[in-house]
């Protein structure tokens, strides 16, 4: 179980109140419809007249479409159509889409870009015979020349993965880099504060190294699906599993030439996100297969599809750092290219947003840091828990462990000499306010038993252990609107367009409501994703919904308490500031209450009609400096993660085995202990697979190990024997109730923590993830100068 | 495809008496959907390695996207629709709320399952026995430390 702390220096004014709902662990609103099999995913959904979608996908990795022959596809009985880029372009003569870019074609149009990629779609009754009829679609290919390591890719000379860069200009700050041609370089963002080669001077060694992790995925067990419904009136539906159902209806309505207005977009629960069900996935497919043959169309991927429809960002990261004797850094440079593969997705903005971090969360006079987002002829890669953040943590805190030993100083002291405070600059030129380094190294160190002695092994089994601490700013510029309604008979419901996908964001916004109206949570409803009735919300994504979301609804109560306050004012014939809201009712000083139902029967003479209540928020931003990715705001918070492990590791065949692991986050306010805990410890264990053992294995642009088969994720008998979590609560002043998002937090230091433990344990310096023991046993071997054939 | 051989079957389905007919090909996870309307039983990986599909035949855990439809005929199967009584959750799906033992809930019912045969065979577990016998039985979210807590708690709200 979590134990969490609140240091005693910073209660908010408003966290000090005594409350009922806030930072109790409520149970999820919908539990028992989890536990009983009724809880409504979109996985689910069957129309009257529905076809089913099945997709045939590209066999190369670049190459340009000579020709499909779809006749024998055509020919199967029950096949109803076979939809290519020929018949997408009647209805949508530009059909390209994507948040950052718009370079993603909604079937693969004159040219294929990655393995995997969809060409056509058949469409059938029975999704059987659609399966059998895709696989016999034809295609004649002209196969071009590929390139799939990102730093190759955005070396001159590479082959050209697209012709011309076209951002999508829903994000100013991409503008720049419309009509850039002859590259593949998408993004280059950069940031300089002070001068390295100064620092560099300063430094009494200088450590450079090259860090890379490889690609991994997502694996939602609810693989993507989307409905797409053509409506009367002209109008459509498109119920999907998605974190951003906002996003798809502003994209599909933009493709099709549509006002907003005649695009609902709807979900339900989702069964996991990650950041793979974001922006557009199977939304523009489904809808125009809809559209072309007047009937709901459903596409929904198998788990293997998953793998070629979006993945985390391989990295190569160069990080060159400074140092004193006495441990202070001096400069620090980072250069890392991301692998975005053949389509942009979100990369340019992981590339941009996080790559601004890259100096970790230390105070460094002398920063220069350089990102490239490459395209690749890999699959597409996008957001995964963390975008982009432990690609970076993963180089910082392990180069850590190395000049912390090679300067003799303990690593947990290291980090001390170097933390940023609060009220420091941070390297973007942002005043650091809300990131605890220092409570969360202490509480690290506490939970490690730092100081105590460690039985470090013998023989062939050595034992060691490690820390490490990343950071993270929340993404911005997001914006977020939600509105509470309250019924005639006094009942409320919030409608939001922020996505449960299992992290517990309906209870927790739930319970920011019902603390401000003064109800039990579980009398708040909150209504699904609909953007015909939910506001807009910019997506579900980066931890922003407790923070962004949460803002909102705390408003949109507030507006709808007030409401009622002055209603029952005007009732009761007393001033306003004599009422609070509480127990579900107005109540006066003295005298009798009105109950929520009381008070709309006052409102409207009769049991009936609606109250609403509308909170918005959008915190403030000022863009980078594009020469020197200068910011006076470059984030509405910081979120840091730190972790602790204790490895075991058998010198003779390289399994390392993780006995304990730790985590801290500085979470600001916990709004729900336990959904928090559970998020940091989730996340936790995901990044145990991503460090030990998952990884997308590539020949010529193919995976083979598409399936869960041949892809091990973590199960039961991997968790360490010792698991705890653990968070520093320091409300943030502008967080509702002092809360910070904390779904990625727990996501970003595990993994070079694991490394220090075995760089403790054996001395032995892994530049690449994951550990596989055959990684481990060959650098053993080597270290002994006894190499494994291949070495 | 082409030639649809279809079989008609009945079988007992949490606790009463249905027929159904599918294709050879169908799996009983399929049936449930298309023509029960239940979907505690899903499909994720597809190769009945992940769990989510998880039913009781004959008290038996299967995976419901490899289990044909047609070896249904004449079985007793129980879906996770099929543990309440009387609108009363059963104690195991008491124990994983209690516990919180699910974040998204895609794999919960197969572990509730999972769970119900685990208690039939071994009422008492060890947690090294619970991680065992639940070890086919995947959480992307990562639920697991909760997942064992609601599995203790259900083996302590079941004991005589």
């Amino acid at each position: 179980m979590a134990d969490t702390i609140v240091l005693p220096d910073a209660p908010a004014a408003d966290a000090a109140r005594a409350r009922r709902e806030v930072g109790r662990p409520v149970t999820r609103l919908e539990a028992t419809a989890k536990v009983d099999g009724s809880v409504e995913y979109i996985h689910n959904l069957r129309l009257p007249g529905m076809l089913h979608g099945r997709i045939h996908r590209s066999t190369i990795a670049h190459g340009r479409i000579a020709r499909i022959d779809a006749s024998a596809a055509l020919a199967v009985e029950g096949v109803h159509a076979v939809v290519t880029a020929t018949e997408v372009a009647t209805l949508v003569p530009n059909p390209y889409y994507g948040p950052a870019f718009h370079d993603q074609p909604i079937l693969a149009f004159g040219k294929v870009r990655h393995v995997g990629e969809p060409v056509a779609v058949v469409l059938a009754t029975d999704p059987h015979v659609a399966e059998e009829a895709a696989d016999l679609v034809s295609v004649e290919y002209e196969p071009l020349e590929a390139v799939f390591d990102e730093v190759a890719a955005a070396a001159p000379g590479a082959p050209i993965i697209h012709d011309e860069l076209k951002p999508a200009g829903l994000f100013t700050d991409l503008k720049h880099l419309a009509g850039r041609r002859g590259t593949n370089v998408a993004l280059d963002a950069r940031l300089r504060s002070g001068d390295v080669e100064t620092g560099f001077a300063e430094a009494d060694q200088v450590f450079e190294h090259t860090f890379r992790t490889g690609k991994v995925m997502h694996a939602t067990f609810e693989p993507m699906v989307t409905v797409a419904e053509p409506t009367g009136s002209g109008g459509l539906t498109i119920h999907t599993a998605s974190q951003s159902p906002s996003f798809v209806r502003s994209e599909i309505s933009r493709l099709l030439g549509w006002p907003e207005n005649r695009v609902r977009v709807r979900t339900a629960f989702l069964g996991g996100g990650f950041g793979a069900k974001l922006y557009i996935k199977l939304e523009a497919m489904a809808a125009v297969c809809a559209l072309l043959v007047r009937r709901p169309v459903r596409i929904a991927l198998t788990m293997d599809e998953q793998f070629y429809t979006i993945t985390k960002h391989g990295a190569t990261v160069r990080i060159k750092t400074g140092v004193r004797n006495d441990g202070r850094i001096t400069a620090r440079q980072v250069e890392t290219y991301w692998n975005g593969g053949a389509y942009a997705d979100i990369g340019p903005r992981v590339t941009q947003k996080s790559g601004f971090t890259a100096a970790g969360p230390y105070d460094i006079a002398h920063v220069a840091l350089d990102n490239y987002a490459v395209y690749t002829n890999d699959p597409p890669a996008g957001a995964l828990r963390g975008f982009g953040i432990s690609q970076l943590v993963w180089a910082y805190e392990r180069q850590a462990d190395v000049i912390a030993r090679a300067l003799g100083i303990d690593p947990l002291e290291f980090r001390r000499r170097n933390a940023l405070r609060n009220g420091r600059l941070h390297a973007t030129g942002t005043i650091v306010y809300g990131m605890e380094v220092e409570a969360v190294l202490d509480r690290l160190a506490e939970q490690m038993a730092w100081h105590r002695p460690f039985d470090r092994g013998s023989g062939s089994i050595r034992r060691g252990r490690g820390l490490a601490i990343g950071v993270k700013a929340c993404v911005s510029p997001t914006t977020s609107t939600a509105a509470v309604h309250v019924y005639g008979d006094g009942s409320c419901a919030i409608h939001t367009s922020t996505v449960d996908m299992g992290q517990a964001s309906d209870t927790t916004l739930a319970q920011i409501a019902a603390e401000v109206l003064g109800l039990p949570t579980a009398a708040v409803r909150v209504v699904h994703p609909d953007t015909d009735v939910t506001p807009y919300d910019m997506a579900t994504l980066g931890s922003r919904s407790t923070f962004h979301m949460g803002n909102a609804v705390r408003r949109a109560a507030e507006d709808a308490r007030a409401q009622m306050v002055r209603i029952a004012a005007g009732a009761l014939g007393v001033d306003a500031d004599e009422l609070e809201c509480r127990d579900g009712a107005i109540v006066p000083r003295a005298g009798t209450a009105m109950s929520f139902r009381d008070v709309m029967l006052a409102r409207f003479a009769m049991q009936a009609g609606t109250l609403v209540g509308v909170g918005s928020y959008t915190p403030p931003y000022k863009k980078p400096d594009l020469a020197t990715g200068q910011s006076p705001d470059i984030t509405p918070f910081w979120m840091l993660g730190g972790a602790g492990a204790e490895v075991e590791v058998d010198c003779e065949t390289g399994r390392v085995t993780v006995t304990k692991l730790v985590n801290v986050a500085d979470v600001g306010r916990a709004i729900n202990p336990a959904s928090v805990e559970r998020q940091l410890t989730g996340a936790a264990i995901m990044q145990l697979g991503f460090t030990l053992f998952e990884e997308m294995v590539f020949s010529d642009g193919q995976v083979v190990n598409a399936s869960l088969a041949d892809y091990k994720i973590p199960g039961l008998l991997d968790l360490p024997r010792e698991l705890t979590g653990a968070f520093v609560e320091i409300p943030h002043r502008d967080g509702p109730f002092g809360a910070k998002g904390v779904g990625e937090t727990g996501i970003f230091s595990p993994a070079p923590a694991i490394a220090n433990a075995l760089y403790d344990a054996t001395g032995v310096v892994l530049y690449e993830m994951p550990l596989t023991p055959e990684r481990v046993l060959r650098a053993l071997r080597q270290a002994e100068h006894r190499p494994l054939e291949g070495d | 495809m082409s030639a649809r051989h279809e079989r008609r079957m009945s079988f007992t389905l949490n606790g009463r008496r249905v027929t159904a007919t599918a294709a050879t090909h169908e799996t009983i996870l399929e049936v449930l959907q298309r023509d029960f309307g239940l979907f505690g039983a899903r499909e994720s990986c597809g190769q009945g390695l992940c769990g989510c599909c998880t039913l009781l035949v004959d008290g038996t855990a299967v995976s419901g996207c490899l289990y044909l439809a047609a070896f249904a005929d004449g079985a007793e199967l129980t879906t996770v629709e099929g543990l309440a009584r009387a609108g009363d959750l059963h104690p195991i799906q008491r124990a994983f709320i209690e516990k919180s033992g699910f974040q998204c809930g895609f794999c919960t019912p197969g572990f509730i399952l999972m769970t119900k045969e685990l208690l039939a065979r071994h009422p008492q577990p060890t947690e090294d026995e619970i991680r065992h016998y639940l070890s086919g039985n995947l959480c992307r979210c990562a639920a697991y430390p909760d997942i064992i807590a609601a599995v203790k708690r259900a083996a302590d709200l079941l004991s005589p």
